[in-house]
């Protein structure tokens, strides 16, 4: 069973899979789906669950499934590979265009250690960790750095922000130069 | 010099710790092998055919005096007293334990130093012109621009597992001396008609197996729009770039197969949507960042000095020298200085602890503390006052630094080829010993003049093959090494990528082949002044490739 940490937080999963094909996913009553699925069943799944999320996969045009996907609670990204980061774009699109505010999970290869920081960066707020990965070390990540170059989703201190506040004003210029006359 | 505040410290910092942390955890068995080595090489670290590599940031290739003698430091603690410049400005060290790189690294981040994104598919160092700051045809100094984007794309949350590796190189001169066009990205800074500053902007340039030059995608792009300009091409790469074939992997086919035009639609499309928000610079930003860097204070009266005509007057070895290995600088009073380190018979790029050592008290005494490393693979002493060349040129030549072939023949750039990488083909480095040996006399030397030979022990092109005036790519053929030799490559304004000249050559006749293509040209040359590119273009192949394969001493 793998371990889900959600909010920087380890927490019991309360979405099931809905394999292929079924219209059950036992007890649960909350599923997450593929696109193709939910595009082509939304009210039936609708009428059957309590929360439906779509998984989308990498290569996925944003901008052409948005309007079917927007009102989602979940939004799964698929990271298939290690080294495959086409879905952080995918993130911060989802976070920073479109202003999505439920649910982005990650799932697949890269959701370990060393990804969970960028990925929190990027927008993701939900991790199905991989099978040999241990929540406690997974969650240290997101204390690797204290403060960051880029503006993203999260709310690392933004170097370029903290050095304009530390920018004398012009009015402090000013007094500065008053005083040195 | 740019100087790091506490945030760059502390970044740098935490990367170690964090380094520190993986290593243990790989030492440990909790980290598979093949995600190691995609961290490792985040942080320079390859495992080479003999031993592992560790290679070395050096931002547009600046140092500080006092980061010469760390390198000083780790050649002699953690190496075997010996570090090799790259073709990238950065530097390699060959033998140091996977145990101890992140006491390296620790060492390296007490002067300001680090080995972040120096390998691996992410960002990597941003290079520049050797000569910015400090040369005459410079519109603004670089530099300034290099740091803005070193640090945006230095941990990028969204761009550090891109398809492949992802280059950027800044100029800001009339003659192109950082090679832009060869890079994913090129960046030109420009003024346009209105006085405005900006940056033209290439991408799509790349050596290795499929050499292309890079795409002009807009003319003018203005000063505080970088970032997201950047931005909304790196993410159209991350998103587009093909993952199925590392050989069609770099932003190159992307740009090819998607067509120049159509590309850069897409990048204006993107940039559209973000180029008001966050990304945007402020006026204060740039400002910031160039309070960051080392003002010098020149010293008006160093023009009035006259020894320096005296000695060139009268000690013709020193007069030799400068010849090749000074330049004029923007302040007359200055002179630009070239170390060389491709001494006859060396290895070209290598330089051993204590020659590091004397760079940086030359750079400490003689030229503001910095020193600057050039992509071929050379040392700049930037700001030498002209009554101190005559000293500095006595002290590098006491320390085999003083070979005066700076753009000659034997100042060739090449990579470690075969006796190092674990991807080369072919050796690289004893076949530019047999050319050097052949072309020993420094008369024939400045009679040939200026010439780029570069050579890769590989497709992969470290060496920058495509783009010499005379190319030399290693291949192996059933267990053998041979040479295919290009003609014609340039990496300046006129950028051009070199032509086949036919099938390989063996290791046992490329030196005399190279021989008989200098042969050729001094033929055909109208006169002194028509360069080896300007002829080659002028006459084209056919006389070179009638004289290579001519004869049975070079069978085909």
């Amino acid at each position: 069973m793998s371990v889900l940490i959600r909010n920087a937080r380890a927490e019991a999963d309360d979405y099931g899979e809905l394999p292929d094909g079924a219209n059950e996913a036992g007890p649960t009553r909350r599923v997450i789906v593929p696109l193709e699925r939910w595009q082509a069943e939304r009210e039936s799944l609708l009428s059957r669950f309590d929360a439906v999320g779509v998984r989308l996969l990498n290569t996925t045009d944003l901008p052409t499934v948005w309007e079917h996907i927007a009102d989602r609670p979940l939004i799964e990204l698929d990271f298939p590979t290690f080294g495959d980061g086409r879905a952080y774009s995918q993130a911060r699109l989802l976070r920073e265009r479109y202003g999505f505010t439920g649910e982005i999970r990650a799932r697949g290869k890269a959701v370990v250690r060393d990804h969970m920081l960028s990925m929190t960066r990027a927008g993701i707020n939900s991790f199905v960790l991989r099978d040999d990965q241990i929540a406690e070390v997974c969650l240290a990540a997101l204390n690797d750095f204290d403060l960051a170059y880029q503006h993203a989703v999260d709310a690392l201190p933004i170097v370029a922000k903290m050095r304009r506040r530390a920018q004398p004003t012009s009015a402090e210029k000013q007094v500065d130069a008053a005083a040195r006359e | 010099m740019y100087k790091y505040d506490s945030y760059d410290q502390k970044l740098v910092d935490e990367r170690v710790a964090q380094y520190r942390d993986q290593t243990q955890r790989f030492l440990a068995g909790e980290i598979p092998d093949d995600e190691f080595r995609a961290l490792r090489l985040r942080n320079g670290l390859y495992i080479q055919r003999f031993a592992p590599m560790l290679r070395i940031s050096i931002p547009y290739g600046l140092l500080a005096s006092r980061q010469l003698r760390m390198l000083g430091h780790i050649a002699r603690t953690y190496d075997k007293g010996f570090g090799h410049f790259t073709t990238r400005q950065n530097m390699q060290f060959h033998w140091p334990k996977l145990e101890q790189v992140p006491d390296i690294l620790a060492e390296l981040a007490t002067v300001q130093m680090h080995s972040i994104q120096t390998s691996g598919n992410c960002i990597r160092n941003v290079t520049s012109d050797h000569l910015a700051g400090v040369a005459h045809d410079e519109l603004v100094d670089p530099r300034p621009y290099c740091e803005i984007a070193r640090q945006w794309a230095t941990f990028h949350p969204e761009f550090n597992w891109l398809p492949r590796k992802f280059k950027l190189a800044f100029s800001a001169t009339t003659g192109d001396r950082a090679a832009t066009r060869t890079h994913d990205i090129g960046i030109h800074i420009v003024r346009n008609e209105r006085g405005e500053l900006g940056y033209t902007m290439y991408v799509g340039g790349g050596l290795g197996r499929m050499p292309m030059l890079g795409h002009k995608i807009r003319d003018f792009l203005p000063e505080l729009d970088l970032l997201s300009y950047l931005e909304a091409i790196l993410r159209i790469y991350n998103r587009l770039g093909r993952r199925d074939n590392i050989h069609r992997a770099r932003i190159k086919v992307l740009v090819k197969e998607t067509g120049p035009e159509k590309f850069a639609e897409m990048v204006e499309a993107e940039w559209e949507q973000i180029r008001h928000g966050e990304l945007r610079l402020q006026q204060t930003d740039i400002d910031i960042i160039k309070s960051h860097f080392d003002q010098h204070a020149y010293d008006r009266n160093a023009v009035n000095d006259r020894s320096y005509e005296a000695c060139l007057a009268t000690d013709p070895a020193f007069s030799a020298f400068v010849k090749r290995n000074v330049r004029l600088h923007r302040e007359d009073g200055y002179r630009i200085v070239f170390a060389s380190l491709k001494p006859v018979g060396g290895v070209t790029g290598d330089i051993s602890a204590e020659q590091l050592d004397v760079m940086a008290d030359l750079a400490d005494r003689y030229s503001f503390d910095e020193a600057r490393v050039t992509h071929d693979q050379n040392i700049v002493l930037g700001d030498v006052r002209k009554e101190d060349v005559y000293t500095v040129w006595k002290t590098l030549a006491e320390h085999g630094l003083a070979t005066p072939n700076i753009g000659l023949l034997t100042d060739l750039i090449c990579c470690p080829g075969l006796d190092y990488c674990s991807l080369a083909n072919a050796g690289s480095i004893g076949v530019s010993q047999d050319i050097a040996d052949r072309f020993e006399s420094l008369d024939y030397l400045y009679d040939i003049g200026e010439i780029k030979i570069k050579m890769s022990g590989c497709m992969n092109g470290c060496g920058h093959h495509s783009v010499g005036h005379i190319g030399i790519l290693g291949v192996d053929k059933h267990g053998e090494e041979w040479y295919q030799v290009t003609l014609g490559g340039s990496a300046e304004n006129d950028a051009s990528l070199g032509d086949r000249t036919g099938p390989a050559i063996s290791r046992a006749d490329i030196a005399a082949a190279i021989e008989r293509i200098i042969g050729v040209y001094m033929d055909e040359r109208r006169s002194e002044d028509e360069t080896f590119l300007e002829c080659y273009r002028r006459v084209g192949m056919p006389p070179f490739k009638a004289r290579i394969y001519a004869a049975e001493e070079v069978p085909a």
